[in-house]
């Protein structure tokens, strides 16, 4: 058994976002983190690990730097790693990122007890796409929201975590389910993972590797292949300093129903 | 010459900064207020490897050198100082153990004090041993009968030594040999006889609890003497060498903190319409600060490589530790003295951070037996 786990690295949000002339992110100038819900189904990847000993693979699209992340992941429990990065790839929108996704988890090799898991959604995006989009293209079952997770033998029970409410689904592997923040706390690297992470096998998927894959060609992968683009993006501009009006008396209601008024609020 | 650190180091960092943010920072103010140890704390560095570096992994440790250990005592001191003094203590002891024990002591010993989450103490200070350690008064008298030590006396300023499960004790087994007349004992605590007397009220580091020792008709094993008989004294001093490099640290991430924690109040605090960050005079301060930091940081890194590749490093970790400890406070004066008013209350940490700043200057060796340790070696008496 094995879990094949894809991460993201995303710009980190609680630093300042730069956005180029053009209106695409500076990604160069801005730190970066793992995907917070990635780290969700990072950690539920690794419980499964603990309570029955099976393999985690993480993987990744993204450019070279993107394997330090994985380097974390790897420092944190996980046996292996596999960087998706070509030029081919580059500005990949969901459709294509799943797409090329799919592909490396298909060459990689899903059996039948194996589960793919991806976080939600990434921070940068915010679309909740890839992960679905994946399932359907590898055709396996698809569970997300998943904030909890059991596996009994190839049956998988998630206890998926909507806006009113909770449904719990039963499925077989192979399966992909995409997990939320409420599923667990990610643990954080140990000393003796780091010292172990560099030993551990890293392997780079690259055009060569993957262009004869059945779900890869032009027409499919980069910016060529991505029935989106994005128009712009913009920090929005910060809200101004509010008004304090102080005392509780009749003349400061006034004031603050005046304003409201001038305002057109009331 | 590579001044970068290893890929390792960099993931030990950053693992190391975000545990004392997530997990040491938010206790900093309480345990300070308590005076109580960070038993919780302590047992979560235990679970992530912390307390096994520099042990080999066959003994429950992680491996890693010096220079590993620098970067997490500097990056929890950044945070929590009494936290990073229990980290950087309580290694001393597995560390002598991991060089100098049986390895039957060390097969007892060592998982217990790395991933089995118990805490160590190095027993040598007593009422009239500080800086002149050789006056040891405790004694270890041979018992044949049973073929034990029996150790009397008290030790006393024993950082950690209310929490620890297992000291390493100094005591004297031949007080006619002076210096050579000292041996060290592993003893657990609970070996009748062992008990702790006061826990020290300090002016700093105060979530780290100070204790007295006292050790009354203690029966020790035999099979519990380090190295051998005779060599506790050079043991110690070989032990303090070490150490000397992690309280460096101590004071390295001390003073570290305290920069970041005013630079943030130099940009947000407006006085004369504009942040005080525009301020020259502020602005040396802050210049003085970094630039001396800077200089203890490299000292105290090239001790621990050189201690890592096997060179000598005694008087590179006195000179380290000596100016590290009177950065820290240099530092934290002047950072205190941006903050101003509120610099001095208790409710900022700045207020806990020079008062425990000052310990640096203290133990494991005084600035003045620094002084001693230096102009010796330089001078060769």
């Amino acid at each position: 058994m094995k879990i094949i786990v894809c991460v993201k690295q995303v710009p980190d949000t609680s630093g300042k976002v730069a956005v180029n002339p053009d209106g695409t992110l500076n990604r160069a100038s801005m730190q970066t983190i793992t995907n917070p819900d990635d780290m969700n189904a990072v950690e539920a990847a690794l419980k499964l690990k603990d309570a029955t000993g099976c393999k985690v693979t993480v993987v990744t699209m993204g450019p070279p730097p993107a394997a330090g992340m994985l380097r974390e992941a790897l420092a944190m429990g996980a046996d292996e790693a596999v960087l998706v990065s070509a030029r081919e790839f580059g500005g990949s929108d969901t459709y294509a990122t799943s797409q090329i996704l799919a592909a490396a988890i298909d060459t990689i090799g899903v059996e039948k007890d194996d589960i793919v898991m991806c976080g939600r959604q990434a921070i940068d995006g915010d679309t909740a796409q890839v992960g679905p989009q994946i399932a359907e293209k590898l055709g396996l079952p698809q569970i997300t929201y998943a904030a909890d997770i059991t596996k009994d033998g190839d049956t998988v029970t998630v206890k998926r975590m909507l806006e009113d409410g909770y449904m719990t689904i039963k499925t077989q592997t192979p399966c992909l389910i995409t997990c939320i923040k409420e599923l667990n706390e990610p643990r954080y690297m140990s000393i003796g993972g780091i010292y172990a992470t560099y030993n551990k096998p890293l392997e780079t998927f690259d055009y060569e590797k993957l262009k004869d894959h059945k779900l890869i060609d032009a027409t499919t992968i980069g910016l060529k292949g991505s029935p989106t683009n994005i128009f712009k993006s913009f920090t929005p501009p910060q809200k101004g300093v509010g008004v304090m009006l102080e005392g509780d008396g009749k003349e400061t209601c006034e004031k603050l129903a005046g304003i409201l008024i001038d305002k057109h609020i009331i | 010459m590579d001044f970068a650190l290893t890929k390792e180091q960099e993931l030990i960092r950053k693992l190391s900064a975000q545990f004392a943010e997530t997990e040491l920072e938010p206790l900093a103010a309480e345990i300070d207020d308590t005076h109580v140890f960070p038993m919780d704390s302590f047992k979560k560095m235990a679970a992530l490897g912390f307390t096994g570096i520099g042990v080999p992994k066959e003994y429950g440790g992680v491996g890693g050198g010096s220079m590993d250990e620098v970067i997490a005592v500097e990056e929890f001191a950044k945070k929590c100082m009494a936290s990073a003094a229990t980290l950087s203590i309580h290694l001393i002891t597995p560390h002598i153990l991991t060089a100098l024990g049986t390895e039957a002591q060390k097969k007892k010993y060592l998982p217990r004090l790395t991933k089995g989450g118990e805490v160590a103490a190095f027993a040598l200070t007593e009422p009239g041993a500080g800086s002149d350690a050789a006056g040891v008064k405790t004694t270890a008298v041979y018992d044949a009968d049973t073929n034990s030590y029996i150790l009397n006396g008290t030790k006393c300023f024993i950082t950690g030594g209310s929490r620890a499960s297992v000291l390493i004790v100094f005591a004297m087994t031949a007080p006619e040999k002076g210096t050579r007349g000292i041996s060290a004992f592993i003893v657990e605590k609970d070996f009748p006889g062992f008990s702790v007397g006061k826990i020290e009220n300090k002016m700093g580091l105060r979530g780290s609890e100070t204790a007295e020792l006292i050790f009354e008709d203690c029966r020790v094993p035999a099979e519990n003497v380090v190295g051998k008989l005779g060599q506790g004294f050079k043991i110690a001093m070989q032990a303090l060498d070490s150490a000397r490099i992690g309280t460096g640290a101590q004071g390295l991430g001390i003073a570290e903190g305290a920069i970041d924690l005013s630079v943030k109040y130099m940009n947000k605090r407006v006085q004369f319409g504009k942040p005080i960050a525009a301020l020259q005079g502020l602005q040396w301060y802050i210049a003085d600060m970094a630039t001396k930091t800077e200089a203890a940081k490299w000292m105290v890194y090239h001790a621990a490589y050189l201690h890592d590749i096997g060179k000598p490093f005694s008087m590179e970790a006195a000179m380290c530790k000596l100016n590290a400890a009177e950065n820290a406070r240099f530092v934290t004066n002047l950072a205190l003295q941006i903050h101003g008013g509120y610099g001095y209350m208790h409710d900022y940490p700045l207020e806990r951070m020079y008062r425990d700043a000052k310990i640096t200057e203290i133990y494991e060796g005084t600035s003045e037996i620094h002084k001693v340790v230096i102009s010796r070696a330089i001078l060769g008496k």
